[in-house]
């Protein structure tokens, strides 16, 4: 089993190399411009040279801020309000229709608004972050207070269970695999709106700087962005799942992923 | 494809099933199994958990490829799976085609044999009505029952008018009262098809009241232990066959024989216990 | 269903959405705020703002752009999908670079595509399928990764093999997979058209919207969010729709499955 994981990670070592050298290649034999695709080697080079501008760090914390700070909002938001609508079936019927209906609502769309209203700052940033990932949250806390299993509800019941221990020993530990879910979709979903916002409007950040470096035509630069937000993607993504991995130890894997 | 008189329909000769890749997590699980199976034959192979029973049907479906030995099907040598087999497998569940109607799930073998479109509906309609799903088949795998399931898969084995028959332990996951059903659906389609059948079970009585013969395994590495002629007679039903004198001393003999496979003894033990000795049953282990 | 549970029903359904477009209408009905003028003069805007000309040269070659690019991501996708998730060296081989570049924020890409394509139709197209493929990809892989053993060994078993079972079983078997991935695909679809648009374009929704903005053109802008919005909300419904009919067969599946 051991032999089969290195394989694995082996392969895949394989792989990046193979996409280095094509990038590398590329540009240099002249398939491609060097002015639309610089090599690999120079992006590297600038993306070193990033490194070391306090201008590229303070971006990078403008948006890691944004993405945080949103990203908080929509879980507390979400959460309380979908233990609350998800745990009364009046508010559940009367909310479901509007639900559906804002959900597939383009967050992109109020792009204009926020900018009428908060110009460049941080927080036309955040409406949109918040807006987009508290959808995620909801959604999934909802199905998950609706996953409870009704024997279990019901032997709660019949012990005469305190609605605060029917919360603690019930529907919490169902509904936290679909918060963590949550969570999950929702931090990637808060990533890309705030690198979003930044790029369109100009609100500080690495969206921003990204922006920046197109118009003026600094290709290299904008390529090392680029690699940065990924990196800062797929660093999102394993910490969310580390954190999900630990916060579920406990539990049997038997949820089944709710495509949002 | 020739079947002449003399030629069994089946031959397993010396095969052999090792996993692993070499060194210590190498499992034999197989070490020589041999026999044959003649035309129209329903033959049951029995044996203890983890006998192998499972690796040798997959073999001889084709599914697996023996280390070393051959299977060999009407003549020819089995690599991969032979034309005029079907195989009726444990989990009716995972074998149906979710997203097909039952009758779309009968159909489609034959829709790969290339068959016009009214000869596979004649095949369609005579293997359900034969399995007594006529009027369900156009209802989905999962809105019906496990042992009305597992009637579909075998109306789709049949349907394929096959010349051998494999199930695997077919009946493991029903309840009782449907597994006796589904074995008089098995005799009775058997009879009136004349269609070969390898019918592997962990399930002692059922290999006696439906073969003709019982295949004795061992425990890994497995051989066979004995092959057991069972002299019933043909008429058989569930009530009268399993209460008469002659199944009870066939039964007895054969859990005798599991039990001693248990104990890993086999064939080739110095010392086979005179008391289970019936009537002379010739043990084939070469 | 008798009368009163579908009166009930009804009441249910439009309740919660008239209330919140009342205390808009209200809440807004003496505003003197330029950002936010009274609801009735936004309905009031909106023949004048989307006529045909408009809709004809604007919200036509949107949606054109949207569907096309939407079309090339699904079917490279699935294609691509197909062949890398029935090979497990194929598999493992990439996953991490599919990975790294499914971490980056698709909008990010659109500077980098500009200086590919420049700014015109071929631009947006290529935004939206190397944002959206992406999902469809990856969950593609996942799916056909994921087909059952004992199906598979049948399918085998009976000789179907080749297209037969790329038709009958690997894209089946793996459809609601693939349809998550189409899903996410979409959102992201029209999330890439108007940014693509708002960043740089000559026509379009998401063009006219930013315009009206620019220009201060309020009432029209909030029009142009709302069409925007209905555009989401009416590309959510018809995909809902094919969900439905393509996977009929899971949904009864799970519920069969779920009431055992």
């Amino acid at each position: 089993m051991r032999n089969s994981r290195l394989a694995k990670w082996g392969q895949g070592l394989i792989g990046l190399a193979a996409l280095v050298v094509v990038l590398e290649m590329l540009p240099r034999v002249g398939l491609v411009s060097e002015r639309y695709l610089p090599p690999f080697s120079t992006m590297i080079r600038a993306l070193f040279e990033e490194l070391g501008q306090p201008d590229f760090w303070t971006a990078l914390l403008e948006s890691v801020k944004a993405w945080g700070i949103g990203l908080a909002i929509a879980m507390v938001l979400g959460v309380s309000l979908g233990l609350v609508i998800g745990s009364v079936p009046l508010l559940r019927s009367l909310t479901s229709s509007t639900i559906e209906f804002l959900r597939p609502i383009p967050s992109v769309a109020l792009i204009p608004l926020v900018v009428l209203v908060f110009g460049t700052r941080i927080q036309s940033t955040l409406v949109l972050v918040v807006y987009a990932a508290l959808w995620q949250v909801l959604i999934q806390v909802l199905y998950g207070v609706q996953d409870v299993d009704p024997v279990v509800r019901e032997t709660a019941r019949s012990f005469r269970f305190r609605p605060m221990s029917v919360v603690r020993h019930v529907v919490w530990p169902t509904a936290l695999p679909y918060i963590m879910t949550g969570f999950r979709l929702a931090a990637t979903v808060a990533l890309v709106l705030t690198i979003t916002v930044e790029l369109v409007i100009g609100s500080p950040g690495l969206g921003k700087e990204i922006a920046v470096a197109q118009s003026s035509g600094a290709v290299d630069k904008m390529y090392a962005l680029v690699i940065v937000t990924g990196f800062l993607g797929v660093l999102v993504n394993v910490l969310v799942r580390a954190l999900e991995r630990r916060t579920l130890a406990w539990h049997p894997s038997q949820r089944a992923e709710v495509p949002a | 494809m020739t079947t002449s008189p003399d030629r069994p329909m089946l031959d397993v000769r010396a095969m052999k099933k090792v996993y692993g890749g070499g060194g210590a997590r190498t499992v034999e699980a197989v070490r020589d199994l041999t026999f044959s199976v003649a035309a129209g034959e329903l033959v049951c192979v029995v044996g203890p958990s983890g006998a192998g029973k499972t690796t040798l049907l997959k073999c001889i479906a084709g599914l697996l490829e023996p280390t070393s030995g051959e299977v060999v099907l009407e003549g020819e040598k089995v690599s991969g799976p032979p034309a005029g087999m079907a195989v009726v497998f444990q989990e009716y569940g995972r074998s149906l085609f979710p997203w097909m109607t039952v009758r779309q799930n009968v159909e489609l073998p034959l829709k790969e044999k290339k068959l016009p479109k009214p000869r596979r509906e004649e095949l369609v309609d005579k293997a359900l009505s034969e399995v007594g799903l006529g009027d369900v088949h156009a209802a989905y795998p999962w809105q019906l029952s496990g042992g009305m399931q597992q009637r579909v898969a075998i109306a789709r084995a049949v349907a394929y008018e096959p010349h051998v028959l494999l199930m695997d332990e077919p009946f493991a996951a029903v309840d009782a009262q449907t597994r006796a059903d589904l074995e008089d659906l098995v005799r009775e389609l058997w009879k009136r098809l004349g269609v070969t059948i390898l019918f592997v079970t962990h399930d002692i009585d059922e290999s006696i009241y439906l073969g003709q013969r019982v295949l004795v395994l061992s425990a890994s590495p497995t051989v066979v232990m004995e092959d057991v002629t069972v002299d019933l007679p043909d008429e058989r039903d569930q009530l009268g066959t399993r209460s008469t004198k002659r199944f009870a001393e066939l039964r007895t003999h054969v859990y005798g024989q599991i039990q001693r496979a248990k104990n890993h003894h086999r064939t080739d033990s110095p010392s086979p216990a005179p008391e289970d000795d019936v009537n002379g049953a010739v043990a084939s282990t070469r | 269903m008798n009368v009163m549970t579908l009166l009930k029903k009804a009441v249910l359904l439009v309740a919660l959405p008239v209330v919140l477009l009342g205390v808009w209408w209200v809440t807004t009905a003496n505003s003197t705020d330029p950002y936010v003028p009274p609801l009735r003069e936004v309905f009031e805007t909106f023949p004048d703002t989307w006529t045909a000309d408009r809709l004809m040269n604007d919200m036509v070659p949107s949606i054109v752009r949207l569907l096309v690019g939407y079309a090339v991501a699904v079917l490279l996708g699935v294609a691509l999908g197909v062949a890398v998730g029935s090979s497990r060296t194929l598999r493992n081989i990439l996953e991490p670079v599919l990975e790294f570049f499914r971490a980056i924020p698709p909008p990010v890409l659109i500077p980098i595509v500009i200086l590919f394509a420049g700014i015109g139709h071929t631009m947006k197209v290529i935004v939206i399928v190397s944002g959206c493929i992406w999902p469809v990809l990856l969950n593609t892989v996942e799916g056909v990764r994921a087909v059952d053993d004992v199906l598979r060994d049948t399918s085998r078993c009976y000789g179907i093999g080749g297209t037969s079972r790329l038709r009958y079983l690997t894209l089946r078997s793996a459809s609601p997979q693939i349809l998550a991935g189409m899903r996410q695909a979409l959102s992201l679809a029209i999330i890439l058209m108007v940014i693509s648009e708002m960043f740089a374009a000559s026509n379009g929704l998401g063009f006219t919207v930013v315009q009206f903005q620019r220009s201060f053109a309020i009432p029209e802008m909030y029009t142009g969010i709302i069409v925007l919005g209905l555009v989401g909300i009416a590309l959510s419904l018809l995909f809902g729709l094919l969900e439905r009919r393509a996977l009929a067969w899971y949904f009864g599946l799970r519920r069969s499955q779920r009431g055992e």
